[in-house]
């Protein structure tokens, strides 16, 4: 199963085991390639296309395309790095971020792309779009303002029984982020802090146990999102 | 109720993979899907309630609240719109004194809005608890609403019925098939059974040797060549299945509407072809709710060829199983992609997946899937029933056979046409009877929108590929308006909303369109928009966002005459508009709008 291929990303030569996807095979080659919803060892969502990058001359989502043997990436081009601009940009004006109130600062994906890329005003009208905030589950924030519909969450919190804790509702604009009242009630300590932990914005928030991470010690406070290749995706 | 629901739940053997077939029956029985029968759902599947509740609320015929005990469902697609729908609209609204949206206070009138219900041909229409009213007006509104009123049994408001086998004991239905020309594949002469015999006479694999070498290619739209598909998923292992793409939502088609009334016994056949050549035994025909009208119908013809041994166990005595189900949909045009069709009829939310794997891989079930579309398995029968050749002779090099065509919009003679591949729109035009045509919609929103100048284009695989929808557009109309605007509307309310790109710049396009329709448009926008189109071109992951921008890009490219007069050539351009902002309120208040421009 584990044949090893070669494979190129910008010309770098790089090896991989073969069906492994381009984007844990790149950062296993010391190369990254941004994600929001993406986590190794998970199913992939492909939803976030934060990973959009030309595999063998063809827009593809690294998170989601396997490696093969003489495969040629193409990442950090000035059409992708515009491209990767414009989606952050667009989850800034989809939603409603407001970093400085937000408990995440500092440990946001979306913010520290924001940084990576620097974006200055977004190019796109902002929707304004009205969401709310649940707050009704014992252990859960729920912020929807932030969501930035990764599935993360979906994938990976279920109670005992294996029943998603987390869903999507609606489709299109009408799309939400939905907790299951019943199931979260029953929530431990453990999978909250899990399902904050994922969540690569704030949307997901503990209660009761609030920035208990001081700012100067935070993930992105000193180095930029990518630096740390190891331990991207948790 | 809970005693009901858990019945129902019972009848589909607790299986959360028949989640569509448990939440139609719920929602028709009781006008809605409510929170608490999302419960009673969730607990007797052992499933969370949002996860019922993710699958309740991405179709739109589902709904939360409970709909009248007339649910009317008009279409507000662009032909139904060029044909007068703002009148039928007005006039159900005048009559039953509520808005589109909303309920009458006795809850026995409902009005909503619905998007393409196939029936382009003969429009403006409306779906009325699943049955199909078509080229309504005022009048016929008006005693629509009486017959409400008094009660009467939906089937009962219509007393003339349609051609064909619309006039059936078991469809009963005024829809039209205005078929105008019957070529010699789908809609010519047919024998039922005479293909699957031949088929079974021949090795499998010289079944899917036959369709490759006819070069059939998928009339869905996309065009994949069909005995590819066949050879790659017969190879794979492991149980096979067979789906049928019916859910026929690109705005403008009913050419597969036409086919699942006439030859419904054809297609059936041609799927069991199908599962012959790849070694499945079961196949299910994914039809869209809007044709549910059909459903005793299609129920009559599987028992039929139940009877006949065309179906069941051990057909013609050659040991080969094969039977199959009749999956519905529930409104959701991205359900018409064939990943999204697949977890569609797993039950689940239609968001189309990932690839790879791809369904010939791993599909239904995650077993190995070939999903065609009502058309091709037809093609098929008449493929293995007179050979590659014959059909390879028909059509152009490039593609082969014919081609069913829904023709609709302003011309003379909307309908069903089966060409042979390579004719000219113009001759189309002529055909249709269709004059001062300003442009033609080639295959749905998700096509081109082709101008006079580029009438001479041949409509075939090699130059302007088309699923089968064709929307003539006269010069009266307001083409950014009436057709661009409409299309963007459709597109950001059918995104399934899984990528950032397709789901946001759907509605952004959208805005920037009406921005510019409505007067606030500046130069810059026009470039804006062919840029972002661009990004959401290459960033989504399906063909809906591949292809939702082009009604804007090929108008931009195709009729920029008609954006150029609408925008400004300014810096900035303030999109509140100071004027009608004091107009609307001195409306509110009742005086008189003093204005000074």
């Amino acid at each position: 199963m584990s044949e090893i291929v070669k494979f190129t990303i910008d010309g770098k030569e790089c090896q991989g085991k073969k069906g492994q996807l381009i984007v844990d095979a790149a950062a296993d080659n010391g190369v990254y390639i941004p994600v929001l919803c993406h986590m190794r060892d998970l199913i992939p969502a492909g939803s976030c296309r934060i990973c959009t990058t030309k595999v063998n001359g063809r827009y593809m989502a690294a998170c989601t395309t396997p490696v093969d043997e003489g495969t040629v990436v193409e990442n950090d081009t000035p059409e992708l790095l515009d491209i990767r601009k414009a989606i952050v940009e667009m989850l800034f004006v989809e939603g409603n971020h407001f970093c400085p109130s937000c408990e995440k600062s500092g440990n946001c994906d979306l913010q520290a792309l924001g940084y990576k890329y620097q974006m200055m005003a977004p190019r796109f009208p902002y929707a304004f779009e009205r969401r709310e905030l649940e707050a009704s589950t014992p252990k859960i924030f729920l912020e929807k303002n932030r969501c930035i519909f990764c599935k993360r969450c979906v994938r990976v919190i279920k109670d005992d029984q294996g029943r998603s804790v987390f869903a999507f509702k609606g489709r299109g604009k009408t799309l939400q982020i939905n907790i299951d009242k019943k199931l979260a009630a029953n929530l431990s300590d453990e999978m909250a802090k899990k399902a904050m932990d994922i969540c690569p914005v704030g949307a997901i928030l503990r209660k009761e146990v609030g920035f208990v991470e001081p700012i100067g010690t935070k993930k992105y406070d000193h180095k930029p999102i990518g630096s740390d290749l190891k331990n991207i995706y948790q | 109720m809970k005693d009901r629901i858990l019945n129902i739940v019972e009848n589909f053997e607790k299986d959360p993979g028949r989640m569509m077939d448990i939440l139609l029956e719920v929602q028709s029985e009781f006008g809605c899907v409510s929170h608490e029968a999302v419960s009673i759902i969730a607990s007797a599947l052992n499933v969370s309630e949002v996860d019922v509740t993710q699958t309740r609320s991405f179709y739109h015929f589902f709904t939360c609240q409970p709909v009248g005990k007339y649910a009317v469902y008009v279409n507000n697609s662009v032909v139904s719109c060029m044909k007068g729908m703002s009148e039928v609209v007005d006039e159900f609204e005048k009559v039953t004194g509520i808005k589109f949206g909303s309920k009458t206070q006795d809850g026995l009138i409902s009005l909503h809005y619905t998007a393409c219900i196939g029936m382009s041909d003969q429009e403006p229409a409306a779906l009325i608890n699943s049955v199909v009213f078509t080229e309504l007006n005022r009048e016929k509104v008006r005693k629509l609403v009486a017959d409400m009123r008094a009660g009467k049994a939906v089937q009962e408001m219509f007393t003339e019925l349609g051609d064909g086998i619309n006039a059936h004991p078991l469809v009963k239905s005024m829809v039209k098939n205005n078929i105008r020309k019957a070529g010699p594949v789908t809609l010519g002469e047919y024998t039922v059974g005479k293909g699957l015999m031949k088929a079974l006479g021949m090795d499998s694999k010289a079944v899917i040797t036959e369709v490759k070498d006819s070069n059939l290619r998928g009339r869905g739209g996309a065009g994949f060549p069909t005995g590819m598909k066949w050879d790659f998923c017969s190879r794979e292992s492991g149980d096979h299945y067979v789906l049928c793409n019916a859910d026929e939502g690109e705005p403008g088609t009913f050419k597969d509407r036409v086919l699942l009334t006439e030859r419904a016994h054809m297609l059936f056949e041609g799927m069991a072809i199908a599962g012959y050549a790849i070694g499945a035994k079961e196949g299910i025909l994914y039809l869209r709710n809007e044709y549910a009208y059909l459903k005793a119908y299609m129920e009559s013809v599987l028992t039929e060829l139940r009877n006949k041994n065309i179906l069941g166990k051990n057909i013609h005595g050659k040991g080969f199983d094969f039977d199959i189900r009749v999956q519905y949909g529930a409104g959701a045009y991205v359900c018409g992609e064939e990943s999204a069709l697949i977890e569609s009829a797993e039950g689940k939310r239609g968001e189309p997946r990932n690839r790879p794997p791809f369904p010939v891989q791993k599909g239904y079930k995650n077993k190995p899937t070939i999903i065609n579309n009502v058309e091709t398995f037809c093609s098929a029968v008449k493929i293995i029933e007179n050979g590659s050749a014959w059909y390879k002779a028909i059509g152009t090099p490039e593609s082969a056979g014919t081609k069913l065509l829904s023709i609709s919009g302003d011309c003379k003679l909307p309908g069903v046409y089966e060409i042979v591949w390579g004719m000219s729109i113009k001759e189309m035009l002529d055909m249709v009877g269709a004059e001062n045509v300003q442009a033609v919609q080639v295959a749905g929103p998700s096509g081109i929108c082709l101008p006079p100048s580029q009438f001479d284009r041949k409509i075939a695989l090699e130059d302007l590929p088309t699923g089968g929808s064709m929307i003539v557009i006269g010069k009266n109309r307001d083409l950014l308006k009436d057709v661009v605007l409409n299309f963007m509307e459709f597109f950001a309310d059918e995104s399934c909303g899984s990528c950032v790109t397709c789901r946001s710049f759907n509605m952004i396009l959208k805005n920037s369109i009406e921005k510019i329709v409505e007067g606030h448009g500046i130069k810059k926008n026009i470039d804006e928009m062919m840029a972002w189109s661009e990004i959401l071109r290459k960033t989504t992951r399906c063909g809906l966002g591949q292809t939702s921008s082009n009604p804007i890009t090929t108008t931009i490219k195709n009729f920029k005459e008609l954006y150029d007069m609408r925008v400004k050539d300014v810096e900035y351009q303030s999109e509140f508009d100071m004027s009608k902002a004091v107009k609307d309120s001195c409306e509110v208040v009742g005086r008189p709008a003093i204005i000074h421009e």
